[in-house]
């Protein structure tokens, strides 16, 4: 059975990926990947800290240059693709949106954890008055059953969100939950918003599990050339470019414009490749929030104590993306255990 | 001193049973809106004169409290604050509203217990910023940043509509109260069942040559400090400190007044205003009322 369906694809290597690259982009890097992307026909490019706008600190890391001058690089860069900011309610305010805005970005995705989105209600409210395009990003969407999560949607679609995504932060979704989640979504939303699906690599499963999502009705893909991101990376993009070409699904990208791109312009940028490795493992399997990848190797190497270990606990403590700090708390905790 | 609550939500109805124990404050009134409310029934419960018809309500009736607590929303008190005023009551401010001066009560509870209106900051600000001054009145702190982590159950709708004013006030609290030249703060709510215990991590930025045992020592005097009105306030671990920065962390357990005991975030913001309302109290009138309304 083959089916025609367009999906529109977003490049998340230059805000996930910020993770990967410990957020160090420069404005030359957001000038070259956003060419090579703009070029191969990416329609939308998201650009921010990784932790969204506001998130350079001590928390997440300090950003080497500011976001707003990276965002405005990608815009006077783009020639057709749209510029996404991210932005996460308690770590980023309003008016980072107002100034992403003025810098020239035109769509603002809003993410919450997936039981909070009543959080994200006064900033939808906010971008759809300024006129910006809304997404809303449902974190660690693994964590609760398809109804929860379509109700956490319908949250975000009745406060203005345009389209609402399915989010595998932890990269531990297994194809039939992507479906279910997503169908529950699209039977919620109905005509009110679409679905999206962000997926990570982390169970190896990102490019198999979009393909799920846009066959339940998913019709924004979120990937990261070369798989730029946090964990294991993101949904690889120009892998996924070419499995739509395989089942008919117009992506309106080149692959082989964006195969170079992935090979000649974003590799370089990266410090090393985006690995599905002992850690990114246990974060697929152990249901972790992927940006706590890089945190746990840091905490690991000062407490000299095993990064693995750290990740399998903050399982079990079932933090949520935001609480880097309490790897430090683990690290510390782990460091006792073996004194003892 | 009688004493009125606005807002029958959980930081009202926990503020209910402390002022409940105090010895200077009489809670005589609780004015919500929500029929439905589990506040207002059970303050009528224990006598206190309650309505659905908030603040209106409260300044019709014939007499009048001597102070309000307000634990509404930023807007809701920014629109009622001059009428506590022209009414000559003085307000004690739960919300992120910040008409008042910013008070934590280890850092300057004396200072500003004369102003008619007093703001709390947020509970985050108030379990965070005693530490930045901890370590800004012993070498300078350039940047200060928290992280509070509280529970899903404990984050009412109020909080969750106005989460973008409790990064900005309890940021400014940073800055103005805390001592530090730059401040940030970031909230994350957590869903997990059983709910987790307030947690937050302070992070200073210090210069790099500093000899950490004073400041080491200055943080345990101040969780002293914090501990002898908030119980369930204690460090966690040994502050860390890593190249031009220090950071705390620490746990804040509730008193289990209104929500249990992982609802600290509650109880820091309550016991603090109770403090200040005490404060205000004692400051009116030398002599503390002898009979308490209700022995809690």
């Amino acid at each position: 059975m083959q089916q025609r369906l367009n999906l529109r694809l977003t490049d998340t290597s230059l805000r996930d990926g910020s993770h990967h690259k410990r957020h160090q982009f420069t404005a030359d890097d957001v000038r070259s990947i956003v060419a090579a992307l703009d070029g191969a026909g990416v329609p939308v490019i998201e650009v921010t800290h990784g932790d969204g706008l506001g998130g350079s600190s001590f928390n997440y890391g300090f950003s080497h240059t500011p976001e707003q001058e990276l965002i405005k690089v990608a815009v006077e860069t783009a020639t057709q693709a749209e510029i996404a900011v991210l932005m996460l309610p308690g770590v980023g305010v309003k008016d980072d949106i107002l100034v992403s805005q003025d810098n020239g970005a035109s769509i603002v995705r809003i993410a919450t954890h997936c039981t909070e989105a009543d959080v994200s209600v006064q900033h939808f409210q906010l971008a759809r008055e300024r006129g910006l395009e809304t997404v809303g990003f449902l974190m660690m969407a693994h964590s609760q059953p398809p109804e929860a999560l379509a109700k956490q949607a319908r949250i975000m679609a009745d406060a203005g969100c345009q389209c609402v995504y399915v989010v595998d932060s932890a990269g531990a979704l297994v194809l039939e939950q992507v479906s279910e989640r997503v169908e529950a979504l699209v039977a919620e939303l109905g005509d009110d918003a679409q679905v999206g699906f962000h997926g990570h690599e982390n169970l190896g499963l990102s490019v198999a599990n979009s393909v799920a999502a846009a066959r339940a009705g998913a019709v924004q893909i979120d990937g990261s050339v070369r798989g730029f991101g946090a964990g294991a990376g993101n949904t690889p993009l120009e892998a996924f470019v070419g499995v739509c070409d395989k089942l008919g699904f117009e992506t309106g990208v080149d692959f082989f414009k964006i195969v170079d791109a992935a090979e000649d312009v974003v590799r370089p940028v990266m410090p090393d490749e985006c690995l599905l490795d002992r850690m990114a493992l246990m974060m697929g399997y152990a249901g972790v929030y992927s940006s706590f990848l890089k945190h746990a190797y840091t905490q690991a190497e000062r407490y000299g104590v095993s990064g693995a270990q750290i990740l399998v606990r903050a399982g079990e403590r079932k933090l949520v993306g935001g609480q880097e700090d309490q790897l430090i708390d683990i690290a510390l905790e782990l460091s006792r255990e073996k004194v003892r | 001193m009688k004493a009125a609550i606005v807002g029958s939500g959980n930081i009202g109805t926990d503020l209910l049973y402390k002022l409940l124990r105090s010895p200077v404050l009489q809670p005589r009134w609780m004015v919500g809106v929500d029929p439905a409310s589990e506040g207002l029934r059970r303050a009528a419960d224990l006598g206190l004169e309650v309505s659905v018809e908030g603040a209106e309500w409260l300044l019709r009736q014939d007499e009048l409290p001597d102070v309000v607590f307000e634990a509404t929303s930023a807007a809701v008190h920014r629109a009622n604050a001059p009428r506590y005023a022209e009414a000559g009551i003085r307000a004690i401010d739960l919300t992120p509203a910040a008409v008042g001066p910013y008070v934590v009560p280890p850092v300057n509870l004396g200072e500003h217990a004369d102003a008619p209106n007093i703001n709390l900051i947020t509970c985050g600000g108030q379990a965070t910023i005693p530490m930045v001054h901890a370590v800004s009145r012993v070498v300078p702190v350039s940047y200060a940043e928290i992280v509070a982590s509280v529970a899903s159950v404990s984050a009412g709708p109020g909080t969750r509509a106005n989460i973008d004013e409790f990064t900005r006030t309890t940021s400014r609290g940073i800055e103005a109260i805390g001592g530090a030249g730059r401040g940030k703060a970031i909230i994350v709510l957590n869903p997990a069942d059983p709910p987790m215990i307030m947690r937050d991590t302070i992070f200073c930025a210090i210069p790099e040559d500093t000899d950490p045992d004073p400041i080491t020592d200055s943080i345990a005097r101040m969780e002293t400090d914090i501990r002898s009105y908030v119980p369930g306030f204690r460090l966690l671990r040994e502050p860390q400190y890593d190249a031009g920065r220090v950071a705390i962390f620490v746990e804040v357990a509730g008193a289990g007044d209104f929500l249990p005991e992982y609802a600290g975030n509650l109880d820091i913001m309550t016991a603090a205003a109770t403090k200040v309302g005490e404060e205000i109290a004692r400051a009116a009138a030398p002599e503390p009322a002898a009979d308490r309304h209700v022995t809690a």
